[in-house]
């Protein structure tokens, strides 16, 4: 039989999450012998070739190319996990969500202490940036939600046994935190 | 009378007279959530979190007094499930940011969260625009945490018992002001108090903070109300 396939991403997240998966340790073995990685920051390689059977995103979608990516992993993932706080609610990135958007750029580009003259970058090379910073599920439909930031190796690791055996998810009261 | 039985999911309770059915619980080892109730001030009934069944019918247990042969429903799978619809309601209907929060650890909100295993809100997120008001010398309020609990309002007050704190506005657009002349003479213990007081993390002191590490803070390692369940 085939080893079933991961495939993961970060969109508008700080690879935290990502840092996490790796903190699973020596299980890291065991996770390579029972796994194949496609598209994925960990084996860098960059297109989907084939339909997946977990996608595992962390970050939430703050530009075009977060929502194109997004829906690219729903469509060749059968089963799509939302990774950490930013995937679930935004995140740190959210913060941004009651401020407008022209407010937060001249912020940045051009009234920030360090800026001198500076200009609002605006290249068709850039993705757009959206209106606010949108959780996954309200762009895609989201199978499971891991919270944390980052969430522990435990809840990744538990969670992955539990899909790839078909058990219930084991969740011990320290594994389910939000920092 | 003065002692009373009762029961909760069928264990056999006493209670005092006057007593609430929250506090009676404690006293008799268990745990019935709650939110907007602290001990030592008058209860509000504001969240609904500690809803019990009795006689057919919900009741917030915080301001229910105990009678005598009292029938309580206490963890049955719709209480519980209720209860943890309100957290996430509370979650969704703010702007919780919890790995940026000081209160994280500390949070009866997120340990509730916790206890009822809220891995994600079930509701969408509203996304308010509420603000943050660092015009108290000792004191930052942030309303995007606020749940409206009251605690504040009721709990914190001047030498002379004038409130500190009150509601302005209505309906989903309340939020807590201040009488800013009472509010510039808390000084650090009070402010400390006030932040103490409110659950969640929008009363935050200013100057001082994130004084325990990660792992040891409040509700870290164990579930709210777990004190109860274990002795
Ligand atoms: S107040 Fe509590 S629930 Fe809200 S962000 Fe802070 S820790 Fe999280
Ligand atoms: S500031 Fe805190 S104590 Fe006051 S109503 Fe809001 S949540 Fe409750
Ligand atoms: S604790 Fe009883 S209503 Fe809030």
């Amino acid at each position: 039989m085939s080893k079933p396939v991961v495939a993961t991403a970060s969109l508008a997240g700080c690879f935290g999450c990502h840092m996490s998966v790796l903190d699973i340790d020596e299980r890291i073995l065991t996770l390579i012998d029972l796994v194949e990685f496609d598209k994925s920051p960990i084996d860098d390689i960059k297109t989907f070739t084939r339909q997946c059977d977990i996608g595992i995103i962390e970050g939430g979608c703050c530009n075009s190319e977060n929502v194109e990516n997004l829906r690219l992993f729903r469509k060749h993932c059968n089963i799509l996990i939302a990774l950490g706080e930013c995937a679930i609610m935004g995140g740190l990135p959210a913060m941004r969500n009651g401020i407008p958007v022209r407010e937060c750029l001249e912020e940045a580009y051009l009234n920030c202490p360090t800026v001198d003259g500076g200009i609002i970058p605006n290249d068709d090379e850039l993705p757009m940036i959206l209106d606010r910073v949108y959780p996954l599920h309200e762009i895609v439909k989201i199978d499971y939600y891991l919270p944390g930031c980052p969430p522990s190796a435990d809840l990744i690791w538990n969670a992955l046994v539990a899909l790839l055996k078909g058990t219930p998810l084991d969740l011990p009261y320290e594994v389910v935190k939000f920092d | 009378m003065s002692e009373m039985k009762f029961t909760i999911d069928g264990k056999e309770c006493a209670a005092k007279a006057g007593q609430t059915i929250v506090e009676a619980a404690r006293d008799n080892g268990v745990y019935i959530p709650t939110l907007c109730h602290y001990e030592g001030i008058k209860p509000a009934g504001a969240c609904r979190i500690c809803t019990v069944r009795v006689g057919g019918r919900n009741m917030a247990a915080c301001t229910t007094p105990v009678t005598n042969g009292m029938i309580v429903e206490n963890q049955t799978p719709e209480l519980e499930d209720m209860r943890k619809s309100i957290i996430e309601m509370l979650f969704v209907e703010g702007n919780h940011m919890c790995p940026v929060c000081e209160k994280s650890g500390n949070c009866e909100l997120q340990a509730l969260a916790y206890r009822y295993t809220m891995l994600a809100p079930r509701f969408p997120y509203l996304w308010p625009k509420r603000g943050v008001d660092a015009s108290i010398p000792k004191l930052y309020k942030d309303g995007n945490r606020c749940i409206q609990c009251l605690r504040c309002v009721r709990g914190v007050r001047a030498a002379d018992g004038r409130k500190v704190f009150g509601l302005v506005n209505r309906g989903g657009h309340v939020r807590i002001g201040h009488d800013a002349e009472l509010a510039n003479a808390l000084g650090d213990e009070e402010a400390q108090r006030a932040m103490d007081l409110c659950p969640v993390g929008a009363l935050i002191r200013k100057g001082v903070g994130y004084a325990v590490p990660i792992g040891k803070r409040k509700y870290d390692g164990a579930p709210i109300g777990g004190e109860l369940e274990r002795a």
